[in-house]
């Protein structure tokens, strides 16, 4: 695989003094799939993809794009980019600003106005950016970054500030793309977001690669415990409590937890508890919690 | 080629946005404005000296144009890079293919081409209506086109100088701090501190020998010299531009300080902007 990847990161640091932004991550990214990059704030997303673009030198380890340097001719060509924060020209329109930078990348702009049409704003092609609204300028980065249909689409949280439906449709678009083989580096702060639109997800958390691989496979290896609540029978939660041991939350309930595997066998357990249960309510692990399992962050109340 | 095309896509864009934004229609009016005014309230009334307007205009004018000129390309020119790392467009923009040497070259050639279409407008209008109005001669014409032309040599080292100290800091605010300083340093209190020291130096060998090279030295100066000594006129001059006719060096020098100003300053904004990490 390592070989037909078009972005292969191999153990690679990033110092800004002395902090170490990027520590010892190794990834690589095939044409056609696409990888999402999952961190809290100051995790190394945004410095990573800046190394990927010759921004920034490595401390250490390797990389390639397309086979060559970062930030050489061939990497540049094969790369598009849509940073975190842009605001384009306020003066120009949507179509000034996508024939300069098709002009920019040597692809006539011509074949880069219909990508307006492609992002959803064709029809605000005439206007001035400064009318655009939050969104508008985001399908315009994105557009933007489609321009000459790239190999490597690397996309800072391109997602941000888009509503749910906005959000659908740039997934849409970055889907049709990776089906035409480019490949697809972007970041997020919420793997719920992501869920079905990715193929494969990487957790930094300081700087460190906490997790790799599918959602289905990351939730799996995490193993996550399942949260029973019972809710016990008028006067009855300490004789529950004693019981069921756990722990007790608004003086009616006990939390307890079990492995997924254990599930069947907790609750025939309970069942046998009879009159002092009066409901229970059960919560599988969901996606924040499995993030949150592999960026180290522990949710409030969470059991250990 | 490829290169090429990229340079004129950045240029055209720079040009573009100062026509948006006004820039040039501002600049215009002014640079119309001050040289119509020097024009008929200044030397008008003299009334004796008809056919040589056009050339006791010019002569004002440079004196004039050492403040304008610079001015208005430090304004063009002084956010160019800053700016541009502020709004995240920079990081966009040197992702594609668009080499660090060629942005650099071919915004300045943006810049210079919305501040040259300023100058030659609003002087070639103030020229116009001063020959419509007086007549003109040879001499004259002459005078107004050497004006004209390094006036706009003066804007070129001006704006790469802009250029220069728009990479240095990252906020556009401090670029313009920094522009008004190279502004107030070279153009009004290097003035002020060589003729503050050949007073204090009462014709002594400072005033004879460092003097004349380090008037000649600062771009400004060199603009007016350069302009004043070819100029044949028997209006007084006086203060540094009294150096003009006594100049112990080839006019064609201040020319040259002037090439060099332009080659340094963005030989130092290329450097500069190279080592920025977008
Ligand atoms: N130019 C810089 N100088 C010094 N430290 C920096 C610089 N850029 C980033 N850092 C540090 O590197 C770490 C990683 O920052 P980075 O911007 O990559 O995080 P991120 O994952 O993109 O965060 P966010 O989700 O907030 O965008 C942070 O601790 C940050 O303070
Ligand atoms: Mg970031």
């Amino acid at each position: 695989m390592t070989d037909a990847a078009i972005l292969s990161v191999e153990n690679l640091t990033i110092r800004f003094g002395a902090v170490t932004a990027v520590d010892g991550v190794s990834l690589s990214v095939a044409p056609g799939e696409r990888v999402a990059l999952l961190g809290h704030n100051g995790a190394g997303k945004s410095t990573l993809f800046k190394t990927v673009l010759g921004f920034l030198k490595p401390a250490g380890g390797h990389l390639t794009i397309a086979g060559a340097t970062p930030g050489s001719d061939v990497a540049r060509r094969a790369v598009s980019y849509l940073p975190e924060q842009v605001v384009f020209p306020k003066a120009l329109t949507g179509a000034e600003v996508l024939t300069h930078f098709a002009r920019l990348k040597g692809v006539a702009p011509k074949a880069a106005l219909p990508l307006l049409e492609t992002v959803g704003i064709a029809d605000a092609a005439k206007r001035a950016v400064g009318t655009y609204s939050k969104g508008m300028r985001q399908r315009l980065g994105l557009a933007q970054a489609l321009i000459g249909t790239p190999r490597l689409l690397l996309l800072d949280e391109p997602t941000s500030g888009l509503d749910p439906v906005s959000r659908r449709e740039f997934y849409a678009v970055l889907e049709a793309s990776a089906r035409a083989g480019t490949a697809v580096l972007l970041s997020s702060h919420s793997l719920s977001e992501i869920e079905n639109r990715i193929d494969r997800i990487a957790i930094l958390a300081k700087g460190r690669l906490r997790a790799e691989g599918s959602l289905a496979d990351l939730s799996r290896r995490a193993g996550l415990p399942i949260r029973i609540r019972v809710e016990a029978a008028e006067g009855r939660v300490e004789a529950l409590h004693a019981r069921l041991g756990g722990e007790r939350v608004n003086g009616r309930s006990v939390v307890v937890t079990c492995r997924a595997d254990e599930k069947v066998g907790a609750l025939a357990r309970l069942a046998e508890l009879g009159p002092d249960v009066a409901d229970i309510d059960i919560a599988l692990p969901d996606l924040d919690d499995v993030y949150r399992h592999y960026s180290g962050v522990t949710a409030q109340g969470a059991i250990q | 080629m490829i290169g090429l095309d990229r340079m004129t896509a950045v240029a055209a864009t720079e040009f573009r946005l100062a026509f948006r934004n006004r820039w040039v229609l501002l600049s215009t009016l002014a640079f119309t404005l001050f040289a119509l005014a020097l024009a008929f309230l200044g030397s008008g009334p003299s009334g004796a000296l008809k056919a040589d307007a056009l050339t006791l205009t010019a002569a004002s004018l440079s004196t004039l144009t050492v403040y304008l000129v610079p001015l208005m390309a430090l304004l063009v020119s002084y956010d160019s890079i800053a700016g541009e790392i502020e709004r995240g467009t920079l990081a966009l923009v040197l992702a594609t293919p668009l080499k660090r040497g060629e942005l650099v070259l071919a915004k300045f050639c943006g810049h210079l081409a919305v501040l040259a279409l300023a100058i030659a407008i609003g002087y070639g209008i103030a020229g116009a209506v001063i020959a419509g109005a007086h007549g003109a001669d040879d001499a004259g014409l002459l005078a107004w086109a050497r004006l004209l032309s390094t006036a706009v040599l003066l804007g070129a080292v001006f704006i790469a100088l802009g250029m220069a100290l728009s990479g240095l800091p990252r906020q556009t605010g401090t670029a313009a701090a920094l522009a008004i300083g190279a502004w107030l340093v070279l153009v009004v209190l290097y003035d002020l501190a060589l003729l503050g020291a050949v007073i204090v130096d009462q014709g002594g060998a400072f005033t004879k020998t460092v003097f004349p090279a380090l008037v000649l030295a600062n771009p400004g100066d060199a603009f007016r010299l350069y302009n004043l000594a070819l100029i044949e006129s028997n209006a007084p001059i006086a203060g540094l531009d009294g150096l003009a006719h006594t100049l112990p060096f080839p006019v064609s020098s201040a020319l040259l300080v002037l090439v060099l100003w332009l080659a340094a300053s963005l030989a130092v904004a290329w450097a500069l902007t190279r080592r920025i990490r977008p």
